[in-house]
């Protein structure tokens, strides 16, 4: 009967995640829409995600703001207080690749200098759909739109001889005007 | 009476129905004047440097190649979506978009890298020779400059001629050592 009921459950709840929610060094706006996405206007207790209060507890790390010099070995050992299959998630520019202190000197730098992060959130702060549609991108409700973009003026290598032909080219006109 | 109170609570519960957004199922227009990922076009950027210049984050960044060729990379994951490249960019080629769905596994997702085609100006052997007031202004404005982009470095180095020595000096520049990192 109890494996009857745990098959039921795994079936009833596909990859119930629990957070934890951990704070780097953050300036408290990424926290208030972390808070935010747990209210009952975005409710993401409808994918099954919670909020603990102990990394013991949880599968995902919510990690939000650069990380310091004080909390790096902090943030370390709350990450290695999770059990094994765990993932971070870099909430906020600061924890996506260090916000705007990359540079400064008390910074170690993003999320990724403590912890390996496995979803990069960027914004300052993220929306609160952004940070849903982070979660729904994790749990594969939704396909990734972001992708590196690469654009060019010109072919290049530029044909010096086609160049300097298409400047003779050009400068006839010069010499009938001349003529 | 406690059954009454139920129905009292369901009764209440009902009446302001479902405030819950159904969000990555139905999506909704962003606010007006939200600002989300800076989009370049590259038919109308000129390779003036401005919005490397006055990004807070850094995260724009410019490297000169050859005489004719200029990267810049917009490398998105610390951009904190001020729209302060957009404001300033005077040929409007920097849209700040609604786009705000960035959420990637990667750091290079979120790059946007232009390849820009430069002229050389007969008279200062630049495009851009702003009217220059101090050497502080000069070093922004003026001549080549040479980020690394391979570490995504920022070097505020230019010099008034390509020089090929200064860029294979500047291929080899890191970030100091920090704690860490």
């Amino acid at each position: 009967m109890p494996g009857i009921l745990a098959k039921a459950a795994a079936k009833a709840f596909p990859k119930s995640l629990w957070l934890y929610h951990c704070n780097s060094g953050a300036c408290n706006g990424c926290d208030i829409e972390i808070l935010n996405v747990l209210t009952p206007y975005y409710d993401v207790e409808r994918f099954g995600l919670k909020l603990v209060g102990s990394p013991r507890h949880a599968d995902v790390m919510l990690l939000s703001g650069a990380v310091t010099r004080p909390t790096l070995p902090l943030v370390k050992r709350a990450y290695e207080a999770m059990p094994a299959p765990k993932l971070v998630f870099g909430i906020g520019s600061c924890a996506a690749g260090g916000g705007c202190w990359f540079d400064t000197y008390n910074v170690a730098g993003g999320g990724a200098t403590a912890v390996p992060v496995d979803y990069l959130i960027p914004g300052c702060p993220p929306r609160p759909e952004a940070i849903i549609y982070g979660v729904a991108l994790a749990l594969g409700l939704v396909p990734q739109k972001a992708a590196p973009v690469e654009l060019k003026q010109v072919e290049f290598p530029i044909d010096a001889y086609l160049r300097n032909k298409a400047w003779e080219e050009r400068n006839v006109i010069y010499k009938l005007i001349k003529d | 009476m406690w059954l009454t109170s139920k129905f009292k609570q369901i009764v209440l519960a009902l009446k302001p129905g479902t405030v819950t957004l159904k969000y990555p199922f139905e999506t909704r227009p962003v606010p007006k004047d939200f600002r989300g990922r800076p989009v370049w076009d590259h038919t109308k950027c000129i390779g003036c440097g401005g919005c490397a210049n006055h990004c807070p984050a850094r995260t724009i960044l410019l490297r000169d190649l050859c005489q004719e060729v200029r990267v810049l990379i917009y490398d998105g994951a610390k951009c904190t979506y001020c729209g302060r490249c957009a404001e300033l960019c005077p040929e409007k080629a920097i849209v700040m978009s609604p786009e705000f769905e960035l959420a990637a596994p990667r750091r290079e997702d979120f790059s946007q890298t232009l390849e820009l085609f430069m002229l050389t100006c007969n008279r200062c052997g630049r495009c851009f020779d702003m009217e220059i007031k101090n050497a502080i202004d000069k070093l922004d404005l003026r001549g080549y400059r040479y980020d690394n982009i391979e570490t995504r470095t920022v070097l505020r180095r230019t010099t008034d001629r390509m020089e090929p020595a200064v860029l294979d000096e500047t291929e080899a520049a890191r970030r100091p050592e920090r704690i860490g990192g």
